[in-house]
């Protein structure tokens, strides 16, 4: 049998760890950002490394490349000048008709940036972090994105961090439909695959017309998700076992391999 | 107790969580995080004593717990569990064999991650599990174990650099001294 030691230490271990574990989930929570600040000189450190390897990776590269580069981005600024202008036109023509038909006033999307400081070390769940906490007006459920689509959404929020669930994570289920034949369902994680980029699409109606390539976006229902944001787009569909609803698998358009900078929307 | 030698791998699982965290490049390849800390307490159950290992334990999981979406606590007594049992049996490993170092660092990698798994799922929560979770427990399993040679390569010279040599017991004694000429 063991020593006393081992079971005085097992006892105190485990009373820790019930402690832990029952905490209230307010208190918990407070206690694991307290613990979590630890971690903040270290995620600066290695954002201002990171930032001196940019700077260096930018002194290296040669001028002819860095002028490409510039004239590039100088011409798709162009570009997007000028689709703003027509979408402004089309936004003010929107207001306009929902003004006269005693619509609700469609409110512009609003976004922060934040960069993402770390990942979830675990592998059963999808979360990060992110650089932006309650200071900066962050609050839980906030929608998170890229410019290609969802992200996820804010989970949980400290002083100066916060904790944004992935699309693909047990607790982001997102309410979704097909943009081209307006149909619904919801978005939930795909246990069986290791591809982080792929998540389901179920509770589709059995009739459902959708097919490879249609593009889903957020339906807006449930009262987390704003709709419209782009989520990703079908590679497959099947029946479920009992034929009841069709299931599909979507491969998401924003790639949460490599995400160094996320946008906040704020409502 | 040696303190300086538990700062040291106190530091080194600080580190090791912030690196987990922080590098997602194996994630990319393999489709799985490599966890640490387990095949470290392997190291720690190997080389140091009890208040270590459930220091290691304690700490180990509250900043691991801290930087996941697990419920404050999960990771502690797994890594306790894995850690105790070898340091009970450490009369019985030949832990100056790498085999039985790797062995030891491959059944706490595997261990760890599925009591914590069940612990969670004992507790009502609902983590991400499927068919990918086998694949991703073998890499865990594997991974870890293989980085078994940078915690005694590292730690131990660490260990043997800046901490005093252990005092030998001098051959002479005054009692066995054979006095002649009376």
């Amino acid at each position: 049998m063991f020593k006393r030691s081992y079971y005085v230490a097992f006892g105190l271990v485990a009373l820790l760890a019930l402690l832990a574990l029952n905490l209230p989930d307010r208190t918990a929570h407070k206690v694991k950002l307290a613990v979590n600040a630890l971690y903040l000189p270290m995620f600066g450190l290695a954002g201002s490394f990171q930032g001196l390897l940019e700077q260096v990776s930018v002194l290296v590269l040669p001028r002819r490349t860095l002028q490409r580069e510039v004239d590039t981005l100088q011409r798709e600024n162009d570009e997007l000048r000028l689709r703003l202008a027509q979408f402004e036109e089309a936004w003010r023509e929107n207001q306009r008709l929902r003004e006269a038909l005693q619509w609700q006033e469609r409110i512009p999307w609003r976004v922060k940036a934040a960069k993402v400081l770390g990942q979830d070390p675990s592998n059963w769940w999808r979360t990060i972090h992110i650089d932006l906490g309650s200071r900066d007006g962050m609050r839980p459920n906030l929608n998170v994105l890229t410019a290609d689509g969802l992200v996820g959404r804010v989970s949980e929020v400290g002083f100066t961090r916060s904790r944004v669930l992935l699309v693909g994570d047990p607790g982001c289920r997102v309410a979704a439909q097909v943009r081209e034949t307006r149909e619904k369902g919801s978005v939930m994680p795909s246990a069986s695959s290791l591809d982080r980029l792929v998540v389901e699409l179920s509770y589709l109606p059995g009739t459902a017309a959708c097919r490879p390539g249609h593009t889903v976006i957020t339906s807006g229902d449930g009262g987390i998700f704003t709709n419209g944001i782009p989520i990703g787009t079908i590679t497959e569909v099947q029946t479920n076992e009992f034929g009841l609803y069709l299931e599909a698998r979507v491969r998401l358009a924003a790639n949460l391999n490599r995400l160094d900078e996320v946008w906040v929307l704020i409502p | 107790m040696n303190w300086f030698n538990t700062s040291a791998i106190l530091a080194a699982a600080y580190l090791a969580v912030f690196l987990e965290s922080h590098l997602g490049g194996l994630r990319l390849l393999l489709g799985a995080q490599i966890d640490l800390l387990p095949a470290l307490m392997a190291y720690v159950a190997l080389t140091s004593g009890l208040t270590t290992v459930v220091l290691l334990a304690v700490c180990g999981g509250f900043w691991f717990d801290s930087l996941s979406a697990n419920p404050l606590g999960t990771t502690v007594v797994p890594l306790y569990v894995a850690g105790a049992l070898i340091h009970y049996h450490r009369g019985l490993i030949l832990r100056e064999q790498w085999i039985a170092r790797f062995a030891t660092a491959f059944a706490a990698c595997a261990a760890v991650p599925f009591l914590s798994v069940l612990l969670m799922l004992t507790m009502g929560a609902e983590p991400l599990l499927g068919y990918g979770s086998l694949w991703q427990w073998v890499v865990m399993a594997t991974g870890g174990c293989a980085t078994t040679p940078i915690w005694y390569l590292l730690l131990d010279r660490l260990n043997h650099a800046l901490s005093y040599p252990a005092q030998t017991e001098p051959g002479f004694r005054p009692d066995r001294d054979i006095k002649r000429g009376h």
